[in-house]
């Protein structure tokens, strides 16, 4: 639609351009004619910048400069023939208006028939709207602008749909009926420009749509435990198989990248219920780590008992007799040194004794 | 040149005209449209028609004509279009409610017949919803809850595609695809339910979870005995007259001595001459 502007523009000025003279001496040229100095800048004015707008930043400058330049030199052509209201004395020069048209058209051709297209893109070239060729990174040469055009698309840039957040929750159904909070994420990549250019009306409404419907079925057939914990690979990769299933059956020619799940929880209601399992795990472990250490000293004490034993055993066999009085004697020295004894030589008499007063050597309390 | 020096006002309004026919003759087709030619609101002609599995570049994209003043272009999308439907509550056939979102995806394949039933894309959208809803809750209302959360792997909505096609096929549309964006339960009692579902079903893993951990320990603790009294038997039983006297001795230091650190409160014993332990204080 530009282009008809674009030439539309240009009619008007060429037709603005016959009249300049004329309506200098009659002011009645419609549009253009009622004050020489001011009007021509309106219709002038317009052509450069649409030729420059769309075709680099280079065409700016040299563009302006010649806006200026027309501007002055139709001042003077409009004076050459001394009837307007602009009293320039200054003889007309025509030249100049043909040389500001040749530079105006080289300039124009320059910039819409070379197009730099960086690394990484595609230049999608339309020949009056037709699909005519894909321009490869670097100098693309293609006819001037009404009649083809470039359309630059980036195939290396990875871009990313981002659904559900950590502020805010998205619920899913699992397979056990169970709900689930889950956050993730796509990454996607233009592999064919001409059809992600011709074949969808909207490309990225479309992805995430997409995306959340697969990520849905997928949530649906896996339990809430799988999702939450192990199979979280498994899904992610389900899902972008399917997505780029589906896209690929609308032509869309996007490539996924991969899904990536961020986050998925159960929902902050019930999250109490499942803090309430860790916890109680971390308890049941506790029980059995309790349980395994007593039993490992246990096992310790009746070992060492067993083998002390086993050793004075292996003695005894030796010299029985002497052994057993042996340690009779020392065990009982050990034994009455520490405490209080009364021997009674008459037999009968324990029963008057005043037990209490027998204590004299009361137990040495905290002796030191 | 002469004649636009003698004559600058005509010959600019004749170019004016002229530009105009031009301009009102053609008219660039993109890739991305498919266009009716309509004479006095009569379509008399097609121009990029979509034709299934063409190629950019060799359809009818490019310059198109049309009779000046007399003909008109009515442009329709040519490409993949979507109808997103309202949140439908869907009520299974064991009384269960699930609130559903799904869209559609549609491709214009027949201009013509879609501008004379239709007109416009927002009209065949507007159309094709309420039906596509319809649909949806015909097909899903069959099934119990547990497939309606799986209703790709039952085909249902390969039958919703097939019925909102027949639909859609008079409007000169082919369906590509339906897809369910979102499944939820509806808020209130039925999502407040299955809240307190799962979590009584996590209260309950987690009281499991401990007696398992108190079963095993116990377990643990009665393996230990066992193995220690085995220990012990194995070592004492090869002697049951030495343990006995052993154990006595060690028994008498532990009672009467105390281990290291508790002291047993003072003892006092009375003992008879006739003790074996003194046999010898007397003498004899």
């Amino acid at each position: 639609m530009s282009i008809f502007k674009g030439w539309g523009a240009r009619g008007r000025a060429l037709f603005n351009d016959s009249k300049g003279p004329w309506g200098s001496s009659g002011g009645n040229g419609g549009a253009g004619g009622d004050d020489p100095p001011a009007p021509p800048k309106g219709p002038w004015g317009e052509p450069p910048k649409r030729g420059g707008g769309g075709r680099g930043p280079v065409g700016r400058s040299p563009v302006s400069s010649l806006d200026d330049f027309l501007k002055k030199n139709r001042d003077r052509f409009g004076g050459s023939n001394g009837g307007g209201p602009v009293a320039t004395a200054q003889r007309p020069d025509p030249k100049y208006l043909y040389w500001g048209l040749a530079a105006f058209a080289i300039l124009w051709l320059l910039f819409t028939t070379m197009h730099r297209i960086a690394p990484g893109e595609r230049g999608v070239v339309t020949t009056l709207g037709e699909y005519s060729r894909t321009l490869a990174p670097g100098i693309g040469l293609t006819m001037p602008s009404p009649i083809e055009r470039v359309q630059r698309v980036d195939v290396e840039d990875i871009r990313e749909v981002t659904l559900g957040s950590a502020a805010e929750e998205t619920l899913m159904l699992t397979g056990d009926q169970n709900i689930i909070d889950i956050a993730y994420q796509v990454r996607w990549n233009i592999r064919n420009p001409e059809q992600y250019l011709f074949e969808l009306a909207q490309p990225d409404d479309t992805i995430k749509q997409v995306a959340e419907s697969t990520m849905r079925a997928a949530i649906a057939q896996v339990s809430l435990q799988d999702a939450i914990g192990n199979r979280r690979g498994e899904i992610e990769s389900l899902v972008s198989e399917q997505m780029q299933r589906t896209l690929d059956n609308y032509r869309s020619g996007v490539l996924i990248q991969g899904v990536a799940i961020k986050q998925a929880d159960p929902p902050a209601a019930v999250n109490d219920a499942f803090k309430e399992v860790t916890a109680a795990q971390q308890e049941a472990g506790s029980y059995i780590n309790q349980a395994n250490a007593y039993a490992l000293q246990l096992r310790q004490k009746a070992q060492g008992e067993a083998t002390a034993f086993d050793k004075v055993y292996d003695q005894y066999r030796l010299a029985p007799v002497v052994t057993k009085r042996r340690m009779y004697y020392e065990t009982m020295e050990r034994v009455l040194q520490k405490v209080d004894k009364t021997i009674i030589e008459a037999p009968g008499v324990t029963s008057y004794l005043p037990l209490n007063e027998l204590r004299r050597t009361p137990p040495r309390e905290p002796a030191q | 040149m002469d004649l636009v020096r003698r004559r600058p006002l005509i010959s600019g309004a004749v170019a004016l005209f002229l530009l105009m026919v031009l301009l009102s003759t053609f008219a660039i087709v993109p890739e991305t449209r498919q266009g009716i030619v309509v004479r006095f609101g009569k379509p008399v002609r097609i121009v990029n028609r979509y034709e299934a599995g063409e190629r950019f570049g060799q359809a009818g994209a490019g310059l198109a004509w049309r009779i000046p003043f007399a003909e008109n272009f009515v442009w329709i999308d040519k490409r993949v279009r979507a109808v997103d439907m309202e949140r439908q509550p869907v009520l299974s056939t064991d009384q269960l409610r699930l609130e559903v979102d799904a869209f559609a995806r549609y491709r214009v394949v027949d201009p013509l017949r879609m501008f004379i039933a239709a007109g416009t894309e927002d009209k065949v959208e507007q159309a094709l919803r309420p039906i596509l809803g319809s649909q949806l809750r015909n097909e899903l209302g069959q099934r119990p809850f547990s497939a309606l959360l799986t209703p790709e792997r039952e085909g249902a909505m390969e039958n919703i595609r097939t019925g909102l096609n027949r639909v859609a096929r008079q409007y000169g549309v082919e369906i590509i695809d339906v897809r369910i964006k979102k499944a939820d339960l509806p808020d209130g009692t039925p999502l407040q339910s299955a809240y307190e579902r799962m979590r009584s079903a996590r209260l309950q893993e987690a009281r499991s979870i401990r007696a398992e951990g108190a079963k095993r320990a116990q377990i643990i603790r009665a393996e230990a005995d066992a193995a220690a009294s085995q220990t012990y038997a194995a070592s004492f039983g090869r002697d049951a007259e030495f343990y006995n006297f052993y154990r006595a001795m060690q028994s008498y230091e532990t009672t009467f001595i105390g281990q290291e650190g508790d002291k047993p409160s003072g003892t006092s014993v009375i003992l008879s001459p006739d003790n074996e332990y003194l046999k010898e204080f007397t003498g004899r």
